[in-house]
């Protein structure tokens, strides 16, 4: 299985066996380099980890268990880990800061832990087979039993065309599992039990931030700090910064180059198409940081061709084509000797920074007086090409944002329009598979609401719907964990520590969404630190050029492949005759230069390729991927205690 | 063209461009936007389209969804009824 994912841990191997249970890690060395190696035992080996992330308090944590009586052996974050669940159970998470997936079992008891960080960061699957539990960082870990089944969960693909994710503990695999975020699952002789140990929180359910507007720029600044200054620091590599040229990684990059020793760098994607293209704000932000800067230019053609490989790191189907040159710019990391990079992901989630939470706003507004003409041209304002570009546009386009306008108030509000878009895809199955999915009825996640969302404010409801259907099922997964881990590098998110999110949570709404100022409170954080034109700039989505990118003279043969009649026949997922009217509109329109392929048209391309490259090179045995066949040449560094219990 | 016809021809459109299956039955009264069979870009690709057809362009003003979300609005909007 561990060769799998040998892209995620390419410094070491390790196995560690006894009668009951195997444990394989493949590692990523970032800290104690020399000490580290896993799977890693307790004093008493009695208990085995194997450990993905890090826990960046790790080294307060273990002066509190050195307190204890805890003795270490090595300086690894891993073992803070081991001694922590000894000390304090399952109290233990709630004390880590960090990212994290792992495994910890205990020999005597013959008792398996499973635990993942709070929002979803680091992934971990899970299969259970007659009577028997297997589990693995990526799904391409658990498809390596040739005894896996091999099929798409029609629930997963299908909650796939609404939220863009499938939501733990489905996956769109069948027989696999995803660990929720923010929870704990243990097996004993006993059985199995599953629990939260993190859920997000909002006001009132938690107390509101009741200083100024100042107080909470302040406080966000110290805590951002010194959230920097963990990921940095904690590192025994370099740590360098992803830079899109936004405000997000802006902020993160300069605070990370001041916790930095040495030379810092920053690494920025170019795109050929200008629409999509930042360059001029990058280079704003690297010449205030005086960042050691690297620059990757990516064509259409490049996304073609990474494409299949993102897909398979992906390891879902994805609507956008971001996910590829994601896979690229960690492979030029990789290439350029840095194995972990700090990123703004997250900001838009914890302090409300995507339009969607401002279309929300407007069309709750405008939902007061449906009649109003006048209500809607608030669009005009997150919106500017609507006022400027194409204003024959405009009475169709507040008709889309009217739809629904009569459910304000009611949970999933704010995002029926982008899960009315996406769902609109479900027109491309297959009448089987249509049949599969109402057999298997996909949990509607609008049904398992905390209790005290209701309590919470039209903001708060929103955000904790993007953080548990978006932030964790696609935004990390396509774009951020996997393909970084592609090449060996790992993200670090300080926007996602724990006392930010947290702090963050417990803000008044005008303090993220002031009318319709997105994350009001960081650029006021951020007013002195970062060039007033990037306070300034619209914000504009990371995207990259879609369904153009398959087309035309230069398009890679695997496409007109895998979208025939018969490829997609094999699939099962959708009607062949629609996916292939779909292709010949795409074609005639990529030779137009003039039409340009609609927003529908681009996201079904996308997801329909990517289904068709997940069952063509996931969903075989074994698993091959986009590159050839992996070989099994790993070397074990080390064999573990082997020696049978007593 | 007449009305029968236009509806003929616009639901031919629509099966190819947006549903992309003549097998889907799509009920003339639908709401396009809520079904989720146009957004606000397929839309505009809509218009274009019943605008070559009757060879008209329409003012600004009438692009609005009373006019363009269901086949019977587009044919009454399009092709109105003579007398």
């Amino acid at each position: 299985m561990i060769w799998a994912i040998r892209h995620r841990g390419p410094d070491g191997f390790g196995i560690y066996r006894d009668q009951h249970a195997g444990l394989v890690h493949a590692r990523l060395a970032i800290v104690d380099l020399a000490g580290g190696a896993q799977p890693l035992a307790d004093q008493q080996g009695a208990s085995w980890i194997v450990f993905n992330g890090e826990i960046f308090n790790h080294r307060q944590l273990r002066s509190e268990l050195q307190g204890l009586g805890y003795q270490f052996h090595t300086a690894s974050d891993t073992e803070v880990v081991v001694n922590a669940f000894d000390a304090w159970g399952m109290d233990c998470f709630g004390r880590f800061n960090g990212q994290w997936a792992f495994a910890l079992w205990n020999r005597h008891d013959r008792r398996l832990l499973l635990s993942r960080d709070p929002t979803g960061i680091c992934p971990l699957y899970v299969r259970e087979h007659n009577g028997s539990v297997s589990f693995a960082s990526e799904v391409k870990a658990l498809l390596a039993d040739p005894d896996a089944p091999r099929a798409f969960d029609p629930r997963g693909i299908d909650q796939t065309l609404t939220y863009w994710g499938a939501i733990a503990p489905i996956t769109p695999y069948k027989g696999v599992e995803e660990l929720r975020p923010g929870s704990y699952r243990l097996y004993t002789m006993a059985g199995r039990t599953d629990g939260m140990h993190w859920s997000p929180e909002y006001p009132p359910s938690i107390p509101q931030f009741r200083g100024s507007l100042d107080d909470a720029s302040d406080e966000l600044r110290r805590r951002l700090i010194i959230a920097s200054q963990l990921r940095v620091s904690s590192a025994d590599v370099p740590v360098a910064a992803y830079l899109s040229g936004g405000l997000d990684s802006s902020v993160i990059a300069l605070l990370g180059h001041g916790a930095s020793r040495g030379p810092f760098s920053t690494y920025s994607i170019r795109f050929d198409d200008e629409e999509f293209d930042e360059g001029f704000y990058q280079r704003m932000v690297v010449a205030r940081l005086d960042s050691v800067h690297h620059e990757l230019r990516v064509s259409r053609r490049d996304i073609a061709a990474a494409f299949p490989d993102a897909v398979w790191h992906a390891e879902r189907p994805v609507l956008r084509t971001a996910a590829a040159p994601m896979f690229l710019l960690s492979k030029a990391v990789r290439e350029s000797g840095v194995k972990a990079v700090l990123t703004g992901e997250g900001a838009d989630e914890v302090l409300a920074g995507y339009d969607l939470f401002r279309e929300a706003r407007i069309r709750a507004f405008w939902a007061r007086r449906p009649d109003s003409p006048v209500r809607p041209m608030l669009f005009d304002r997150i919106y500017p090409y609507l006022a400027h570009s194409t204003p024959r546009a405009r009475g169709m386009v507040h008709a889309f944002w009217k739809v629904g306008l009569d459910q304000a108030g009611q949970p999933g509000f704010s995002h029926a329009p982008r899960w009315r878009s996406a769902a609109a895809l479900k027109r491309f199955y297959a009448a089987p598979f249509s049949a599969a999915v109402a057999a298997a009825a996909p949990p509607d996640h609008l049904d398992s609401l905390p209790p005290s969302f209701s309590t919470w404010s039209s903001l708060s409801q929103a955000q904790y719907l993007e953080l548990t259907t978006l932030l964790s099922p696609y935004i990390l997964s396509s774009q951020g964990d996997r393909q970084l881990l592609a090449n060996g590098v790992e993200g670090r998110f300080p926007f996602l520590d724990r006392d930010i999110i947290d702090f963050c949570n417990s803000l008044p709404d005008s303090y993220k969404l002031s009318g319709l100022n997105e994350k009001h409170v960081l650029k006021r954080m951020a007013a002195d630190i970062v060039p007033r034109e990037i306070l300034e700039r619209k914000k504009q989505p990371y995207r990259a050029p879609d369904a153009v990118c398959f087309f035309g003279s230069k398009a890679p043969d695997y496409v007109r492949d895998l979208m025939s009649e018969r490829a997609v026949a094999d699939s099962g997922v959708f009607e062949p005759r629609a996916v292939t009217a779909l292709v010949s509109k795409m074609e005639r329109l990529a030779a137009d230069p003039i039409k340009p392929a609609t927003t529908a048209d681009n996201m079904a391309m996308v997801a329909i390729l990517s289904v068709q490259l997940l069952r063509h090179h996931l969903l075989t045995t074994p698993p091959t991927p986009p590159a050839g066949q992996l070989a099994f040449d790993v070397d074990v560094s080390f064999l573990s205690d082997s020696s049978p219990e007593h | 063209m007449d009305r029968d016809a236009f509806r003929s021809q616009l639901r031919t459109f629509i099966a190819q461009n947006l549903l992309y299956s003549a097998e889907t039955e799509l009920d003339d009264s639908a709401s396009l936007l809520a079904s989720g069979l146009i957004d606000s870009t397929g839309a505009m690709e809509l218009i274009a389209h019943v605008e070559a057809t009757v060879d008209r362009t329409f003012d600004d003003s009438d692009l609005v969804a009373s006019n363009f979300d269901s086949i019977d609005r587009i044919v009454a909007f399009a092709v109105p009824a003579e007398g």
